[in-house]
């Protein structure tokens, strides 16, 4: 038991927790609340793997803001505010998919990452090849524009939503 | 690790530090609820329907844009980090990045996505 | 000279590794002593600068400012606290208790939390971590998230106009404020912040003033002052978000405003105004503390008097500043000064060169980036703005119909 599974064991906790909460509670705001304490898990989780830019990214985007975002949505959405009932008549649909996606998702961490015990090593200037590699026509050139062209298409798709 | 360890002994003291008053103001503190002194404070004027109203669409439109810009420019901080070692081929590309996302703006401004009204 | 800093740290190691105390351990006790005396130095100086900021505001509103509680009011603010800590805590009805609670201490310790990755001196540094100035946005960025709880759970529709407005306005800011950091990142080639204040041997602020305005204007927007309070502008939504608040729990979101626009000043202080450098602080380290508090200070007295100052506007002001002037002027700014600065590496011999004489030709053409930008911006606001005072001019203003003398009004 060293410290590292201890902290493992405290961010899976909240990771967990949070997700469990983020299904039980009944009021959304609280849901929006745990959700955030999953998220800071799944931060923790990033850093134990020595990723800490992916942690930051975390914290940044899915706490400052889609956290935000998801709050601001309750309350410009109408009959959202007060206790909502938590289940509705396709839950039985709900749960067969949800199990399904689980059972893949459990598969492809047992086969895939059975054997593996140790983190691999991370490079000291992982941040700089990352975005050297961004910008390398070899690397990730073309995802790198596809993303930005993908955020523009949200956009204007989100703004042409809401505004009609 | 020995840094990330730091940070994880900050949070919890920095949020013990407030926690610490507001206990000792609780504990020291007089305790006498009642009706009126607990009653939600408008102005002196009684509170009327639900808190929870429902508010106009243009907080969700500034939040989305903002959740848009947030994510390009996350995007560009390993870009920057590599800034001085790439190609001026490579920080073209960045450009273009940029641009891309400034496009999002004209967008964005052009519809009137950006009024406050 | 060896730095202060760490002749004690090195002692203390050595101290508890003598006791028998393992390296891990020897970490952890280390970093809660190190914590615990950046949280009391804070609240010490919160004190102190409350006290400033106080008086400075009264000077300038022409009044005296508190003046009875020891030399020059000096104790006041100790009184304030002893004050409120006799106070009660009202939880008002319907109030959301957990989040209630919560929310001021989110509010203080994200500000805390930011100065565990600000460099004192060359060495004295809580963390010196890899991502360090994206660490700083994401960690304030949790202020946020205590704003919006205390306007959600305090079961007050003035409460919650008060989150969402300063939430709206948070989040704005907030995109002008990355933008512009990208240029310490960009020009240092790291994101450590002790790095970006290493390389510094010409202040950034001089290469790059308009990229230091712009994140300083965000900054103290996101610290929520004058005239960025919409927070809590008191004659329109009483106290804002806060307004449920009383005694202690109030006392924390007023430490934490407070305590939030002094680490701005420290954090432009870092990033654009070369930290801990100074004269004579490659041979006495840890002078670095003394030049780094003197460069926080003035940037702060500088934030009083925009307080002291400036009217608040509007909001579709604020978010039209936000969105139609800071944005653009950032990254229009962003790509010219990085084309720029990449084409002069390939034809000006050096240019990387981080001694003071080899930085000299970057810093030049960088800051000729930046006037040339900053000539444009200021021309566009000016332009905006005639136009913005045209408009309001030939609106046609009915004059008020008085009534006749001796007739009442009904």
């Amino acid at each position: 038991m060293t410290v590292t599974t201890i902290i493992f064991a405290v961010m899976a906790i909240f990771t967990l927790g949070g997700g469990l909460g983020v299904v039980a509670s009944r009021n959304l705001f609280h849901a929006a609340l745990y959700l955030v304490l999953s998220l800071f898990g799944i931060a923790g989780l990033f850093i134990l793997l020595e990723a800490p830019f992916l942690a930051a990214v975390q914290v940044l985007v899915y706490v400052g803001a889609i956290a935000v975002l998801i709050t601001i949505t309750i309350m410009v959405t109408r009959r959202l505010m007060g206790p909502v009932e938590s289940l509705n008549r396709q839950w039985p649909v709900a749960a067969v998919a949800a199990a399904l996606v689980m059972a893949t998702l459990g598969f492809v961490l047992v086969n895939q990452f059975s054997g593996i015990s140790t983190a691999p090593d991370v490079p000291a200037d992982g941040l700089t090849l990352l975005g050297a590699a961004f910008v390398d026509p070899a690397g990730f050139l073309l995802p790198f524009e596809v993303a930005s062209v993908l955020l523009l298409a949200a956009l204007i798709g989100a703004i042409v939503v809401a505004r009609d | 690790m020995k840094e990330w360890t730091f940070i994880a002994i900050i949070a919890v003291v920095s949020l013990a530090t407030p926690a610490a008053p507001i206990l000792i103001g609780k504990l020291i503190g007089p305790r006498k609820p009642n009706t009126l002194k607990n009653a939600t404070y408008e102005c002196g004027v009684e509170t009327v329907g639900d808190t929870w109203v429902q508010f106009k669409v243009q907080y969700y439109i500034f939040a989305l844009v903002f959740l848009v810009f947030d994510i390009e420019v996350v995007f560009l901080y390993p870009w920057a980090v590599a800034y001085n070692q790439l190609p001026l081929f490579g920080v073209i590309e960045g450009v273009i990045f940029i641009i891309i996302l400034a496009a999002a703006l004209i967008y964005a401004w052009r519809k009137g996505a950006l009024e406050w009204t | 000279m060896e730095d202060l800093f760490i002749i004690i740290y090195n002692w203390l190691v050595s101290l508890l590794s003598g006791w028998g105390v393992g390296p891990v351990l020897v970490d952890i006790i280390l970093g809660v002593l190190g914590s615990v005396l950046i949280v009391a130095y804070l609240l010490t100086l919160a004190l102190f600068i409350i006290w400033v900021e106080r008086k400075l505001v009264a000077r300038i509103q022409d009044r005296i400012g508190p003046n009875r509680v020891g030399p020059w009011g000096l104790f006041q603010n100790i009184a304030d606290v002893l004050k409120l800590l006799t106070k009660e805590i009202i939880i008002p009805d319907g109030a959301d208790l957990v989040p209630f609670m919560l929310a001021p201490m989110i509010a203080v310790a994200s500000v805390f939390m930011i100065w565990a990755a600000l460099p004192f001196t060359r060495n004295a540094v809580g963390t010196n971590v890899s991502i360090g100035v994206l660490y700083i946005v994401a960690v304030s960025s949790l202020s946020i998230m205590a704003v919006l709880m205390a306007g959600w759970s305090s079961n007050n529709k003035y409460a919650l106009l008060g989150a969402f407005r300063g939430v709206a306005m948070l989040v704005s800011y907030e995109v002008p404020m990355i933008l512009t950091l990208l240029v310490p990142v960009f020009l240092t080639g790291s994101m450590r912040v002790n790095e970006i204040v290493g390389a510094q041997t010409i202040w950034y602020v001089i290469a790059m003033p308009i990229a230091a305005v712009i994140f300083y204007i965000a900054n103290h927007a996101e610290a929520g002052r004058s005239p960025f309070d919409m927070l809590e502008a008191e004659s329109e939504i009483v106290a804002g978000f806060h307004i449920e608040y009383s005694g202690m729990a109030f006392a924390m979101f007023y430490l934490a405003e407070f305590l939030h626009a002094f680490t701005i000043s420290a954090l432009t202080a870092t990033l654009f105004f070369g930290g801990w450098r100074g004269p004579f602080v490659e041979q006495v380290p840890t002078l670095g503390i003394i030049y780094f508090f003197i460069k926080t200070f003035a940037i702060y007295l500088f934030n009083v008097w925009a307080r002291g100052t400036l009217v608040r506007l509007r909001i579709d002001q604020i978010m039209s500043f936000c969105w139609k002037f800071l944005v653009p002027i950032a990254l229009i700014l962003l790509v010219l000064s990085m084309l720029v600065d990449k084409i002069a590496t390939g034809i000006i011999p050096n240019y990387l060169d981080t001694t003071l004489l080899g930085m000299l030709p970057r810093t030049g053409i960088l800051l000729l980036v930046n006037l040339v930008v900053g000539a444009l911006a200021f021309g566009w606001i000016a332009r905006t703005g005639r136009r913005e005072r045209e408009r309001l001019e030939s609106r046609q203003i009915a004059p008020v119909e008085r009534p006749a003398a001796g007739q009442q009004a009904k």
